[in-house]
């Protein structure tokens, strides 16, 4: 059971093969057994998740329900649950029981979809291993002494390795692509407003954007029927209609024109990684799709613009968690001040310290100019790039990752590099396009991502590109050998 | 030396719509602590803002009353900085691109004269919480009701040069944007609010001297004693050689002195940046016509009005356009009764009185403009005298029912049976034969003596016309 | 270029109202440092006459009518608070 895609557990749940009781029941077992290897959960929510089941199950009984009814999912731990520990990864919102449901949860909640846990993450989205998180890092079900990527490792792993058919995730800089490319999943960040960002947790506002993260193209599609949309509460979700988006997942893709970025595949990109990757670029050719070279000269600007504009908006926004109203307070502040610095000194771990002492200095007086603006600029230059290229190909791709998921404890010492491994995927984020990675491959016996970049809006597009090549392709469907 | 003081004032204006100005809580004033914060007002983790649209109509339409530049596009920036009362340690702000642009007021000195004072700009921002200090031991409490609640912040050019055109400029404000509608203005519940940056420099200087930023002064009275006392701390460091320090102070009323908030000096650095969760306010230009044409007519345009076609003196016309609850209530009665200059005189007087006496606003006034229709008629009609109608209005201001009703009760109506005052008259005669022989040897003040005496014995109910006209009739010698 | 000390992390620190171990400024001060060498490499970007990109979409902001939807409900928003009385949060006494 656990082995099958949303698609196929719908039919089962609709055939009366089995109910959502035993559905999910059977993942808390799997979660049970196995979570202890890779900790992809903060929160198991069993009687929750039992509770939803049987509401979902009488629900389906009463006659009319949507897809996703009676569907175990997991949900990343930045989202905010009414009633369960919301922790964001760090031991500031160790004590958050949030008192109110993100529109995400909102809307899986009302679609009749049941929530398992909520999985780990790097602390406030901040990372690319997952091993930021105040609850230890997550281990990547392909080899549990690698990393899962991050900061949506904990997601990841958990769709990996079979704990549950979906999850969400969030992308700042490439925290759904990454991590789903390391694990050998499906993921997608939709473009920049297209999901409300109502009740989840704030890393960068003008960049952060949820996704699913799924085992194929088609429950992507299913996932974001469900999320995508307009959101009175999120001032900059955007208000523009909402397609099926399974309607074009069987489109041809005969005449499709991609674009190869030269400079996604120049010098720090594994030489695995970029063989893994060609040999995908010539299985859409194969399907009739042309491909050209193009550029996008910008593209070293990504990481820099990204380190100013992300840590800057950071700082201003975990600002708020200040021991005040909720979460982690110090033991006897002795005033104000120390309330503020102690709590804060105590509850946030060394890397979301490095980006608010980053992000602070850039706002500060004398930098704002030299840093933000310029910031903000640059970014209209990479965001320019994309445009003109867009005027020639209908997609661009490329890896999703420089290199395959690197062992636990490798790169935690080097910040820079660490950030280095995110250069794909930030462009995306700058640039509020959709993305997508999707499983292409092996280098080195870890999986490698492929990733799919579109226009704004254009994720029907991309699901219908991804989902032919998995119709080609059985990459999506491996599995790791301890968790099958 | 001779100083010359400089004065710009910042004026904060909560305005006046029912929800917050980035969320769907209530603005109503004095609920339970912390029973009108919404997780966005309590800056929960995962919240966002979303803009009121009323916020955006209020600020324009102050603008457009002060002539002022309308920023067809305008920005909401961050403020950041940590306090309690400020739940997400920053304040939603406007500092690069703000709704209003530069205006200007014209105020009123006590001189009589006019003085333009330009307004530099005005902008949109969400007030802070409150910080109760005197419940708990060592502990400050946090109520967070007012947190959110929209204001426009008005900031003036350094124009002012003493604390009455301070008081002065203040004033009109607090006239306008209660004329608007924009904001109540009640200042006992911080609905308008001010501060002020007070230097001196030596007469004849361009430079301007190193100012004070006297904070939260909430009540005319107040601004004009702080900026007093302040001015005169100024001069005597300046006087005795020393240098001022630019620093924020606290007005402390039970005292008159000025005193340093050093808590709020240390290190700011508010780290101003475009709130990214928001974006650009865009509103076209006809957007801000269709809100020009809603504007109502401002007190400056009224009291022209009130010179120019209903004959009032400027000094009448101005007292009682200052207030839009006053001019209101005027234009009421005076359109009923038809006659301006009384409706002026009965306004500014007995019910100003009667309102002064008993600290009530206009709006609050327990004798209606309809009421105080029926009881001028009844003057116009001559059914009462003017005399006993004062009477009448103490009545009704102290709720004992409508002229009419009172006029029964008390048996007031006037006499002008003519029959009845000769009666009373001939009496008068009869019993005052000395005074009669003076009047009619040429003593013509006496007149003045017989109607008292007429007045008297009618209780003040003779028609004092009458009384007059038959009083010379009979007097002829 | 841009060498912070230990002294620019303390400042820093306290503007963020941020505990930082004693021992652990000099990497953070060597961190911050290299971070901003990277973020440099925007210098010798031309930028003039290109307008700040705020929204990937360069949407504009929507107006929420002025309707009150929120109620009390400030048991379940103060359940899990630190410390609060008679409704009030507490911090420690503020001195103004």
């Amino acid at each position: 059971m656990h082995n099958k895609t949303i698609a196929e557990l719908s039919a089962g749940l609709k055939a009366g093969e089995f109910t959502s009781v035993e559905l999910t029941q059977s993942y808390l077992n799997r979660i049970d057994s196995l979570d202890e290897q890779l900790n992809s959960f903060i929160t198991v929510t069993p009687e929750l998740a039992l509770e939803q089941a049987k509401q979902a199950d009488a629900q389906r009984a009463t006659g009319h329900v949507g897809i996703l009814n009676g569907i175990p999912l997991a949900q990343k731990d930045i989202f905010c649950t009414k009633g369960v520990k919301t922790s964001c990864g760090s031991k500031m919102l160790e004590p958050f029981i949030s008192p109110y449901d993100a529109t995400t949860i909102t809307k899986f909640n009302d679609s009749g979809a049941i929530m398992l846990g909520k999985t780990n993450m790097d602390e406030f989205a901040m990372g690319s291993s997952n091993e930021t998180s105040w609850y230890g890092p997550v281990k990547n079900p392909w080899q549990l002494d690698s990393v899962p990527g991050g900061s949506s490792g904990g997601s990841a792993a958990v769709v990996a390795a079979r704990l549950a058919p979906a999850a969400t995730g969030t992308d700042t800089g490439g925290s759904i692509r990454q991590p789903a490319s390391f694990c050998g999943i499906t993921g997608l960040k939709p473009t920049y407003g297209r999901v409300s960002r109502y009740g989840m947790i704030a890393f960068a506002s003008s960049l952060d954007q949820a996704g699913p993260m799924t085992r194929t193209a088609e429950d992507a599609a299913l996932m974001l029927n469900v999320m995508a949309g307009l959101d009175s509460r999120d001032s900059t979700s955007v208000d523009e209609a909402v397609p099926d988006y399974t309607a074009d997942l069987n489109n041809s893709l005969s005449g499709l024109k991609i674009g190869l970025p030269k400079e996604y595949f120049s010098e720090g990109l594994d030489d695995a990684v970029a063989k893994v990757i060609e040999s995908a670029v010539k299985e859409y050719e194969k399907m009739g799709a042309s491909v050209k070279e193009i550029s996008l000269p910008t593209s070293n600007l990504a990481v820099p613009t990204y380190y100013i504009i992300a840590p800057s908006e950071c700082s201003s926004n975990l600002s708020r968690i200040d021991g005040v109203r909720y979460g982690y307070r110090c033991e006897d502040p002795k005033d104000l001040n120390d309330l503020y610095i102690r709590s804060r000194g105590e509850g946030f771990g060394a890397e979301v310290k490095r980006r608010i002492l980053v992000g602070t200095y850039a706002l500060s007086e004398g930098f704002y100019d030299a840093y933000y603006v310029k910031a903000q600029k640059t970014r209209r230059l990479i965001s320019n790039d994309f445009n003109q290229a867009f005027a020639d190909v209908d997609v661009i791709m490329g890896p999703a990752a420089p290199s395959t998921a690197f062992k636990l404890g490798e790169l935690s010492d080097d910040p820079i590099t660490m950030y280095l491994s995110d250069i794909y995927t930030i462009a995306v984020n700058l640039a509020g396009l959709p993305g997508m990675s999707i499983p292409a491959g092996f280098a080195n016996g870890m999986p490698v991502g492929l990733q799919l970049i579109g226009q704004h809006f254009a994720e029907s597009k991309l699901l219908n590109i991804a989902h032919q090549f998995q119709q080609e392709t059985d990459w999506h469907t491996q599995t790791p050998d301890a968790f099958k | 030396m001779q100083w010359e003081v400089v004065i710009g004032l910042e004026i904060h204006v909560q305005l006046s719509t029912k929800s917050k100005i980035f969320s769907g809580a209530s603005t109503a004033y004095g609920a339970e602590p912390n029973t009108q914060a919404c997780a966005v007002d309590l800056g929960l983790p995962g919240v966002l803002p979303v803009f009121n649209g009323e916020a955006l109509k209020k600020s324009v339409m102050f603008g457009l009353a002060i002539g002022a530049q309308i920023n067809e596009r305008s920005v909401f920036d961050r403020k950041n900085y940590f306090y309690p009362d400020s739940p997400k340690a920053y304040q939603i702000s406007q500092l690069y691109y703000p709704i209003v642009g530069e205006g200007f007021i014209d105020v009123d000195l006590e001189d009589g004269s006019q003085k333009r004072i330009g307004v530099t700009r005005a902008h949109m921002e969400e007030d802070a919480g409150k910080s109760l200090h005197e419940s708990f031991h060592n502990q400050t409490g946090i109520d967070l009701n007012r947190a959110g609640t929209p204001l426009l912040e008005i900031v003036s050019e350094p124009d002012m040069r003493s604390a009455k055109e301070a008081v002065a400029y203040m004033r009109k404000i607090h006239s306008i944007v209660r004329y608007l509608g924009v904001s109540d203005g009640n200042m006992q519940e911080g609905s308008f609010r001010c501060d002020a940056n007070v230097s001196l420099r030596p007469k004849g200087q361009k430079e301007f001297g190193t100012r004070a930023e006297l904070k939260n002064i909430n009540s005319f009275r107040f601004v004009e004693k702080a900026i007093n006392v302040e001015i005169e701390r100024q001069m005597d460091i300046l006087e005795s050689g020393g240098t001022v320090v630019q620093e924020t102070r606290l007005y402390d009323a039970d005292k008159n002195e000025t005193r340093s908030m050093r808590s709020k000096e240390e290190a700011n650095d508010y780290r101003y940046f475009p709130d990214p969760d928001l974006l650009p306010i865009v509103i076209s230009a006809e957007e801000i016509e269709a809100i020009r044409s809603t504007l109502p007519e401002l007190p400056d345009a009224k009291c022209a009005r009130y010179m120019d076609t209903l004959a009032l003196s400027e000094k009448d016309a101005k007292a009682l356009t200052v207030d839009r609850d006053m001019a209101d209530y005027y234009e009421a009665v005076q359109q009923a009764i038809g006659d301006a200059k009384m409706a002026a005189n009965w306004i500014l007087g007995d019910v100003a009185a009667l309102n002064n006496k008993h600290a009530i606003e206009f709006k609050e006034c327990p004798v209606s403009p309809e009421q105080l229709i029926g009881l001028l008629k009844r003057i116009q009609d001559n059914t009462i005298s003017g005399k006993i109608a004062k009477e009448v209005f103490e009545a009704m201001y102290a709720g004992e029912g409508d002229a009419d009703t009172i006029i029964d009760k008390k048996g007031l109506k006037q006499i002008t049976d003519t029959g009845a005052i000769e009666a009373i008259i001939d009496e008068i005669i009869a019993n005052n034969p000395s005074q009669v022989a003076e009047f009619q040897s040429g003593k013509d003040k006496l007149i003045g003596f017989f109607v008292g005496q007429v007045m008297k014995a009618s209780k003040g109910k003779a028609n004092p016309g009458q009384v007059n006209q038959l009083l010379q009739t009979k007097l002829k010698p | 270029m841009s060498k912070l000390d230990k002294s620019d992390v303390e400042k820093i620190a306290f503007l963020a109202r941020l505990g930082v171990d004693e021992q652990d400024i000099p990497e953070y001060a060597t961190n911050l440092s290299n971070i901003l060498d990277m973020v440099e490499q925007l210098d010798s970007v031309d930028t003039q006459g290109v307008r700040p990109m705020a929204h990937p979409l360069d949407a504009v902001q929507r107006l929420r009518a002025d309707v009150v939807t929120e109620s009390n409900d400030r048991e379940n928003l103060q359940a899990h608070a630190p410390e609060v009385e008679q409704g009030l949060y507490l911090v420690p006494r503020v001195v103004e």
